[in-house]
């Protein structure tokens, strides 16, 4: 029987993105653990379709538990069903993303399990499981090993590629919902607000274009742009979202996104301890700031001082230009 | 309204990138602590749950503010009493044997004496990055919990929360007691909505101000001393850490003179465009 449980977040009919990161750290675990994995579908009459989606990541059992009460996500409605089936397990895994976040440290407190948050890595330590964490703004990579018969972790899904289907189909598991406790009548979601260039697929770009406080009202005019001639996301400094010159879901660092694109462009962005937490796995990384001592040029890949009023347009023109060459040889 | 917040310190996160990874520690020295900026968030809003804020002198309700740490960690909660906590509590620990199961058990004993109606903590603690004691207190306790709360409007026996999601925003409302961790955007000017305040009144931007004759008066201020073993019997600590590394070292980078140049690596050298 599988020891390691996947906890899959059930939105639609393609398997999440953060869900596959998921299965990637569940199947690294499984080669020290030596066991399979299950996962585990919760929530309302789409589940059903999602659970189906995910019988072709060599799981042992995909279980679903569909019940109508679960169609918005609410952790209360959650917590009781999805600790129910932790509970024959040794590892439980899910996503760092905001339902994993919220879900599995309720998940680990029911079971009094011990939790490791936000991993960028699962290792072997002595022939015992163990997690890789960014730690301090990422400026420390802590090493732990959980001492609970049950261990839970999320896994940071920019550290995590996509699984990919592999051959066999495994077999759905029918369960049923287990009540949820008092706490599930005293909380309900009066509404949700979802806003386009979210969170996934800024975790998920290949490139992204960040800017600071600097940028002021014209974030967008000046970014848009060179998103679009990049296919990049858009990203924004915590004091940016603060300043409401772009939207919280937009920040990325120690409290906002987790993001490590191919490329990373930083514009009028100084470069705080709190932002590099989020980007500083980028692969090629990217400032353009008028200071010269700026602390983002001692990350940069490439720097440009310079005016980014001037200089971000110019670079679109630039990236036009060099792919109209690229179009005509 | 009574309030319970857990406060952490941190080493000081403006100074995160001196941090040295040595074994299976972090060298500290010469940093210093500093209150983790989300629990101060924390207290914020909850001295903005318990005032007028026309005048914040009077508190109307309670603060009970509480750390886990050594005897050195009471200047965390001086400050909290400085700025306005009502009363403080020091569970005697060392630092590097806390982990957040450990800290939650301690907290749910603490939520059961104390029974307050609302536990207000910061999201995350900067240090060990975790997130989660809220989750695992309101677990624990079986209370509704709302995480990264950036806007937190009371209403009778509860509040109307809006929480920080994956591409959005949510909107909860919660009964009393219940757990909150909270975000920066809680102190901002509009974060709090309070019945104790008037409808016009309007906050700051931020933590508030603390007079120097506070802290002065603060440190005369009792402060209780509580044991893990009284609050949490029989939990050990289970999250073991046997090594710490620096992050990947970067290769230096340059300088380029124009976009020009810019875009010209960028396709040519780096490959990325």
């Amino acid at each position: 029987m599988a020891k390691i449980l996947v906890v899959a977040e059930s939105q639609g009919d393609m398997p999440e993105r953060a869900t596959l990161s998921a299965i990637t750290a569940a199947r690294e675990a499984s080669t020290i653990l030596d066991s399979g994995f299950d996962i585990l579908v919760v929530g309302g009459p789409g589940a059903t379709r999602d659970a189906a989606a995910l019988t072709c990541y060599g799981a042992e059992h995909v279980l679903l538990v569909e019940d109508a009460t679960m169609s918005v996500y609410l952790a209360e409605n959650f917590v009781d069903t999805v600790s129910s089936v932790a509970r024959g397990y040794s590892l439980v895994v899910a996503a760092a993303t905001t339902f994993g976040k919220d879900l599995l440290p309720r998940v680990a407190g029911n079971l009094d399990a011990a939790y490791a948050a936000d991993c960028s890595g699962v290792t072997e330590e002595a022939g015992a499981l163990s997690f890789k964490r960014p730690m301090h703004a990422g400026n420390v990579l802590g090493f732990v090993k959980l001492g609970t018969r049950i261990q839970v972790a999320t896994v940071r899904q920019c550290d995590f590629e996509a699984a990919v289907p592999s051959a066999g189909k495994s077999p759905i598991q029918v369960l049923q919902s287990v009540a949820p406790g008092k706490a599930a009548a005293r909380i309900e979601v009066v509404s949700q607000k979802v806003m386009q260039n979210d969170r996934r697929s800024l975790a998920d770009a290949k490139t992204v274009v960040s800017g600071g406080r600097a940028l002021k009202d014209r974030f967008f005019e000046i970014l848009d742009p060179l998103a679009s001639v990049l296919g990049a996301a858009i990203g924004a400094t915590r004091i940016a979202c603060h300043a409401g010159y772009a939207p919280g879901n937009l920040q990325v660092g120690q409290s906002g996104n987790m993001v490590a694109p191919r490329l990373y462009i930083a514009i009028g962005i100084s470069g705080s301890i709190q932002h590099v937490a989020g980007m500083r796995g980028s692969k090629v990384i990217v400032a353009i700031n008028r200071d010269p001592q700026a602390p983002v040029f001692q990350l940069a890949d490439y720097g440009l001082v310079a005016d980014l009023f001037e200089a971000v347009p110019e670079m679109v023109r630039h990236i036009q230009l060099a792919r109209k060459d690229v179009g005509a040889h | 309204m009574k309030v319970l917040v857990p406060l952490k310190r941190v080493p000081d996160p403006d100074r995160a990138n001196q941090l040295r990874a040595v074994g299976d520690r972090v060298d500290t020295d010469g940093i210093p602590w500093k209150t983790n900026p989300f629990d101060e968030y924390a207290l914020e809003a909850a001295l903005r749950l318990t005032e007028n804020g026309k005048t914040p002198k009077t508190r109307l309700g309670e603060v009970v503010v509480v750390t886990l740490g050594p005897k050195d960690a009471e200047s965390t909660l001086r400050a909290a009493l400085a700025a306005g906590a009502s009363r403080a509590i020091r569970v005697e620990a060392t630092d590097d044997a806390l982990d957040g199961r450990l800290v939650a058990h301690a907290l749910k004993s603490i939520v059961v004496e104390e029974k307050p109606d609302l536990v207000l903590l910061g999201e995350k603690a900067v240090d060990s990055e975790g997130n989660h004691v809220g989750q695992a207190l309101a677990a624990m306790l079986d209370y509704p919990m709302v995480g990264s709360a950036t806007r937190m409007h009371e209403e009778d026996g509860g509040a109307l929360v809006r929480s920080e999601r994956d591409g959005g925003q949510s909107i909860l409302r919660t009964r009393f007691p219940a757990v909150v961790t909270v975000d920066l955007g809680i102190v901002s000017a509009a974060g709090i909505v309070a019945r104790n305040s008037e409808a016009d009144f309007s906050y700051w931007d931020g933590v508030r101000f603390i007079p120097f004759t506070a802290i002065l008066q603060a440190k005369k201020k009792d402060i209780v001393t509580r044991t893990l073993d009284e609050l949490a019997p029989g939990i050990a600590l289970s999250s073991t850490y046997y090594r710490f590394d620096p992050p990947p070292s970067r290769k230096p980078g340059i300088f380029v003179k124009d976009v020009a140049e810019l875009v010209d690596k960028l396709a040519n050298e780096a490959g990325v465009l």
